[in-house]
């Protein structure tokens, strides 16, 4: 196998060069360029295809130098602390508010809150709009009846129909749920139907000529098929579901980190309006990561 | 005995964008035999594909109909008739195994449970369906690979788990469209040559298109050459190098034979005169 073209290759190309003429000094340097190669090439990737290689050393040098060119920002006064707090501002921030709270409820509760919400809203869209969105793309009477309502009210921002979804439903727990439930359904039902709409057509005819009737079809090729785009609108749902937390808890709420924001935001606390924003950051980015995981787990096949 | 008849098929398509109708297969009258292996041959274009279609019932003709059966049926139209023929093939059925150039395994099963799915669905019990899929996976060579993902086989690897999964289900006649189209040749000629060791084993009817001339005389106990524009047979030979080769099992000698080569030449004179007068479209 020919390892692939990087330009940190020949900084790796480099280091070995040196390593070479002089073994024991150079070792340290090597294994740090070596973090940052391409590493070796996996099994099924072939020369020239795009992108190869590790980036995760490349990742986490690119967050280590935001946090301190933030750090230096705020420690030489570039910006007011009013406008950006420096990171250490932030977590002591973090451990007040862990500990003793912001606005009548710890971190714990805030979270707590905002999690129920974008999760429960998330598993009535998984029971709801998976199922429709499949028959979406398998009846054409459930595709006409879905499809312009989806279509029609998927472009619209959470903002603008909150206020009806206020009015019919009060300012309880239901209406925070549904506008984030709203928010994602639609990705998630048309993903299920792009999903249906992803079978080769040679898979279902192979199954039919093997006496399979409509339903065996539908369970066993097209439900399988549809599976790695139903994950993949599972992972852009519950994104959509947390950029509406945010509007979801602008009205009568009593906790949850986008509460917790909005409220920071009215008295001008920036360190807890930028310590919420990286909480609900890294939540969403952690049930990502799950999905993923998910995904290799359940679709390998995916691709192939 | 059971025999596949084609009566008076053909099929139109309306254009595209308002254009004029196209006619994919005209006026097809044609029968395929209990033990016949029937190759199909022309140029891109003359309907082959779609003739194999309407034998699998994955489209319907515009005129005539398609029986597979016992029945000695009239040339009547089942309209004249006013009756639905027994025999007449309305659909997919499990009774025709199809084989496809590719794309058409199931990447989430295994060698085994992709050879087995056909008994699946007809729920045969897991034991039996294992048995009967593993005695098909040995004919076509691949008894040390029940547990391989299909996904990380070769091509050839995987056309033989399509042949063995289409003879699973035991199918009166075996469907093949194309089914060596994306190997390379070595591999091509060994699955032809274990193709008719199937066929002599099983005695099944067989309908075989290919675009290679030497694939087709070396397959063929009867060979049909398709015309485009509109599509139809022009030509039905029956040939016996298959059979020299089931005796010798010396492909290459079948094939450097003079009347092999002969006919080679033949066809391709009829061929290259189709693309000739047609431009070689498609």
């Amino acid at each position: 196998m020919t390892k692939s073209f990087d330009p940190m290759d020949s900084v790796d190309q480099l280091s070995r060069r040196s390593q070479q003429n002089d073994r024991a000094k150079t070792t340290v340097l090597h294994r740090f360029a070596n973090l940052f190669a391409a590493g070796p090439v996996k099994p099924g990737e072939s020369y020239g295809a795009p992108g190869q290689g590790k980036s995760l050393a490349i990742s986490l040098l690119t967050t280590f130098i935001l946090i301190f060119i933030w750090y230096i920002a705020t420690q030489l006064q570039w910006v007011k602390p009013l406008f950006l707090p420096s990171p250490v501002a932030v977590v002591q921030r973090f451990w007040e508010v862990a500990t003793q709270g912001f606005a009548n409820a710890t971190l714990i509760e805030h979270t707590g809150w905002s999690m129920m919400r974008v999760f429960s809203a998330f598993v009535l869209a998984l029971l709801t709009a998976v199922p429709i969105g499949i028959f979406m793309g398998v009846n054409r009477i459930v595709r006409g009846l879905f499809d312009p309502i989806i279509e029609f009210y998927r472009p619209l921002p959470p903002l603008a129909y909150l206020p009806l979804v206020i009015i019919w439903l009060g300012i309880g727990e239901v209406s925070k749920v549904v506008l984030i439930y709203l928010a994602i359904f639609a990705p998630m039902a048309l993903s299920a139907r792009a999903g249906v709409k992803s079978v080769a057509i040679e898979q279902i005819h192979a199954a039919y000529s093997m006496g399979a009737t409509r339903w065996q079809v539908i369970r066993h090729i097209i439900l399988i098929n549809a599976l790695p785009e139903i994950l993949t609108g599972m992972r852009i749902g519950i994104g959509f579901g947390w950029t509406t937390l945010v509007a979801a808890e602008m009205v009568a709420a009593q906790a949850g980190l986008g509460f917790m924001v909005l409220n920071a935001a009215e008295f001008l606390v920036t360190d807890v309006v930028i310590m919420g924003i990286i909480v609900i950051g890294i939540i969403a980015y952690l049930f990502d990561l799950f999905m993923r995981y998910l995904e290799r787990k359940l679709v390998p096949w995916k691709g192939r | 005995m059971s025999r596949l008849q084609i009566h008076d098929v053909s099929v139109r398509y309306p254009g595209m964008n308002g254009g004029d109708t196209v006619t994919a297969l005209s006026g097809i009258n044609f029968q395929i035999e209990p033990g016949e292996f029937v190759v199909a041959l022309g140029a891109s274009g003359c309907g082959k594909t779609t003739l194999l279609n309407l034998m699998a019932g994955f489209i319907q003709p515009s005129d005539g109909y398609l029986t597979l059966g016992d029945s000695q049926v009239s040339g009547l139209p089942r309209v004249a008739v006013g009756v639905e023929l027994n025999d007449q093939i309305t659909g997919p059925g499990k009774e025709r195994g199809v084989v496809f150039q590719k794309h058409a395994l199931l990447p989430w099963l295994n060698v085994l449970e992709n050879t087995a799915f056909g008994l699946k669905l007809q729920g045969v019990c897991l034991k039996e369906r294992q048995a009967r899929a593993s005695e098909y996976l040995k004919l076509v060579g691949l008894e040390d690979f029940h547990h391989h993902p299909v996904y990380q086989l070769s091509g050839g690897m995987q056309q033989r788990v399509g042949i063995a999964r289409a003879l699973t289900n035991d199918p009166r006649m075996l469907l093949l469209d194309e089914p060596l189209g994306a190997l390379d040749a070595l591999t091509r000629e060994v699955l032809q040559e274990l193709l008719l060791e199937v066929w002599q084993q099983t005695q099944k009817m067989m309908f075989f298109i290919t675009h290679s001339v030497e694939e087709a005389l070396f397959m063929a106990s009867r060979l049909i050459i398709m015309s485009p524009r509109p599509g139809r047979i022009t030509h039905d030979f029956s040939l016996d190098f298959n059979k020299v080769f089931l005796e010798t099992r010396d492909a290459r000698k079948v094939k450097s034979m003079p009347e092999f080569i002969a006919m080679r030449e033949k066809v391709l004179g009829i061929i290259h005169g189709d693309e000739a007068t047609n431009g070689g479209a498609h």
